[in-house]
């Protein structure tokens, strides 16, 4: 590496220690910040989840007030969708996306460093507001009026951080998109780009479309909460419902823009441990612009309850179901990569069916969920609950593991732990579905999220749920020692790690991959 | 390949991001509009009613009128606590406000109706929550709610309840 690394005379006047993270423009760096730093938001959201769990493990208030116990949830929620998973994706997308078209950096060195730096502002604003007057805030992850436009200076405080996420997404995104249309290497057209590149491409547009909207809704939340404007306030002329509308137009797209480089990911895994090209390239690429085409026409699905008009509630559901066509097109198409393929079962592998097996579950119920008279009774419920983590703990955070253990040796140049990582794998998926999977019968009974008590009879299927919940939690440290070993050293990693791997990172460059990589461009044929 | 080119698109996508921040504002209006064309939102316009509604004698439905003030020093009621009264024959309710402090006052009376689905039955032709009320110190004023119920509403519906807020209106 050291060699590597004389070759360019600029490597040697690069700061080091501390002002080498804060001063750094280097893509590699910036993606090893944003995974460290989703990693320990991951810890952060994941301990509020334990709070909640603990909670919930008997009937009864044990351990967290009422008032408390919302200010978990809605923390949960934000840190993990703004913290955790997001920052984790362009982390992702800083390592892997010029590695993968053969560029020397991101478009903008420089506001990509921004667009990290931002982060940790923004997670000190969400984790300080537990220890304001008046506590964090507590009225969901969603924050609807009229709850959010009261509440105390923790409400703020998240408010601001929101804003703060959407910024750093915003030039993040910007960065994203520019890389991948202006700096493939020769060669390297559209249509030849690897999926986890097209993931990412629609999803960063995606971004820069609904972005901005939850900025405007934000804003509008805080004027009405510090300057007197009634844009949710019912007594100033103003409607609650209309923020729901404008919440979920950003709030529906949102989601997908959590599990479409999650795709990607899981096409890369897919193939290569299949030893087979990705069958129907290009239906894939479609299919993942179709489910960004049409994650913008849903979003009403999430307030089939607020009160709409039949032929409202008809389009929507409708509308939901048909993404089940173009997500049902990705499904078997993996399935048909894997048909007859030389199959290994590698960690990464694991996951990545893992992946399949659960999110397609998640996917079903989202189905499900689509039926209004079928959601006028589950809303609310852990059924709802259930359904989203199915898509985005065994979704997107799943696809984020498979992902991480394919590209370690690439980034470390050491093998990672293979039984460890197994061990990870098999007890990640039994705890997983210890957890989430029975509260698909609590919320079909009825029991209601966000409330931190509940009925006696639903006592039996909580404490398996938190169980699940607390073994999970646990799971994750070793994950965490798995890396930590992987980064200090192990067996070296051959330059092309993976038999079946095809993408320019594995075929053009060693391992670990030099501070520098392809200043001069590869040729693609 | 080139730096220009680059900052092109950085110019196109931050051009877009603003004219999308800009259009979450333009949800507002866009959903006022969208409500009032489909009537879904007819919060401040009397109802259209048409002339040929039939009296129905056959039933009665007991409405219990409710009064509500926040954020305002102002005293609301209404003169009668409940009517009752036959589908479809207009019906005239008082109601009075009086501002209990010294300096005026504007305020503004939002509905609130039980059962839900009573708000696609009941015709308002007049009322005080269409518009801002405005007291000067001390004022009281009596102030009619003209309207009638619709016949096609449900048999099961036999009470009902109207319920007005009054809130301080910001100055616009």
């Amino acid at each position: 590496m050291a060699v590597i690394q004389d070759v360019h005379g600029h490597a040697h006047d690069h700061p080091t220690g501390i002002m080498r993270w804060l001063t750094t423009t280097n893509h590699k760096d910036i993606g090893t910040l944003y995974l460290c730093f989703s990693l320990a938001m991951l810890f952060v959201g994941g301990f509020l989840a334990m709070g909640i769990r603990a909670e919930l493990f008997m009937p009864g208030i044990q351990i967290l007030e009422p008032e408390v116990f919302n200010s978990f949830t809605t923390l949960h929620g934000l840190i993990m969708v703004f913290g955790a998973v997001m920052p984790a994706w362009v982390g992702f997308a800083n390592w892997q996306i010029p590695l993968m078209i053969g560029a020397p950096d991101m478009a903008f060195a420089r506001l990509n460093n921004w667009s990290f730096w931002l982060l940790p502002i923004a997670a000190l604003l969400l984790i300080t507001s537990f220890f304001v007057p008046g506590g964090a805030a507590a009225g969901g992850w969603t924050f609807y009026p009229p709850l959010s436009t009261q509440g105390g200076m923790g409400t703020d405080m998240m408010l601001f951080a929101v804003h703060v996420f959407g910024m750093s997404s915003i030039m993040g995104s910007i960065n994203i998109i520019t890389t991948i249309l202006n700096m493939r290497a020769p060669g390297l057209t559209l249509m030849k780009m690897p999926m986890f590149v097209w993931g990412w491409l629609i999803t960063a547009y995606l971004l820069v479309l609904v972005m901005p909207v939850l900025a405007g809704a934000v804003t509008m939340v805080l004027t009405d909460r510090n300057f007197g404007t009634s844009f949710f306030n019912a007594a100033g002329g103003g409607d609650p419902v209309m923020f729901q509308h404008i919440f979920w137009f950003f709030g529906h797209p949102e989601v997908y823009i959590m599990i479409l480089p999650a795709f990607g990911v899981i096409s890369e895994v897919i193939a290569t441990f299949s030893r087979k090209p990705l069958f129907g390239y290009t239906s894939m690429v479609y299919a993942i612009a179709a489910i960004a085409l049409l994650s913008c026409f849903v979003w009403a699905h999430h307030m089939f309850t607020a009160g709409m008009p039949v032929t409202g509630q008809l389009f929507f559901m409708y509308a939901t179901m048909l993404i089940g066509v173009p997500t049902g097109v990705k499904v078997f198409n993996w399935t048909a990569t894997m048909w007859r393929g030389s199959m290994t079962f590698e960690t990464p592998m694991l996951f990545a069916i893992g992946f399949i097996v659960l999110f397609v579950i998640g996917g079903f119920s989202g189905v499900v969920c689509a039926v209004v008279p079928i959601d006028v009774q589950v809303q609310d419920t852990y059924y709802v609950i259930a359904h989203f983590h199915y898509v985005l703990v065994s979704g997107a955070l799943f696809a984020l593991f498979s992902g991480a253990y394919y590209w370690l040796p690439k980034w470390t140049g050491h093998m990672y732990d293979e039984t460890l990582g197994k061990w990870h794998f098999w007890l990640s998926m039994i705890f997983f579905n210890m957890a989430f999977f029975v509260q698909h019968f609590l919320g079909l009974a009825g029991m209601p999220r966000r409330i931190p008590d509940y009925a006696l009879q639903f006592a039996d299927f909580n404490m398996i749920s938190s169980i699940g919940a607390f073994g999970f939690g646990l799971t994750q440290l070793l994950f965490v020692y798995i890396v930590i070993k992987c980064v200090r050293g192990g067996e070296k990693a051959a330059d092309k790690t993976w038999e079946g791997a095809t993408t320019l990172e594995w075929t053009h460059l060693p391992s670990p991959a030099p501070y520098h990589s392809f200043e001069t461009p590869p040729v693609v044929k | 390949m080139t730096k220009t080119n680059n900052i092109d698109i950085l110019k196109k996508l931050l051009v877009f991001s603003v004219v999308m921040f800009g259009f979450g504002y333009a949800l507002v209006p866009i959903y006022k509009k969208f409500c009032e064309v489909t009537g879904i939102y007819e919060l401040e316009r009397p109802d259209a009613v048409s002339k040929n509604i039939e009296v129905d004698n056959t039933r009665l439905i007991n409405l219990q009128l409710d009064a509500n003030v926040r954020g305002l020093p102002w005293k609301f009621k209404s003169l009668q606590s409940h009517i009752r009264l036959h589908p479809g024959k207009l019906t005239e309710v008082m109601y009075e406000i009086s501002n209990e402090s010294e300096e005026p006052q504007t305020g503004q009376a939002i509905p609130s109706y039980s059962p839900k689905s009573l708000e696609r039955y009941l015709k308002k032709v007049e009322c005080f929550c269409f518009s801002q009320q405005v007291l000067n110190g001390k004022e009281v004023k009596q102030l009619p709610v003209r309207f009638l119920i619709d016949p096609e509403i449900p048999d099961d519906i036999h009470t009902a309840t109207i319920s007005y807020t009054f809130f301080k209106a910001n100055a616009n």
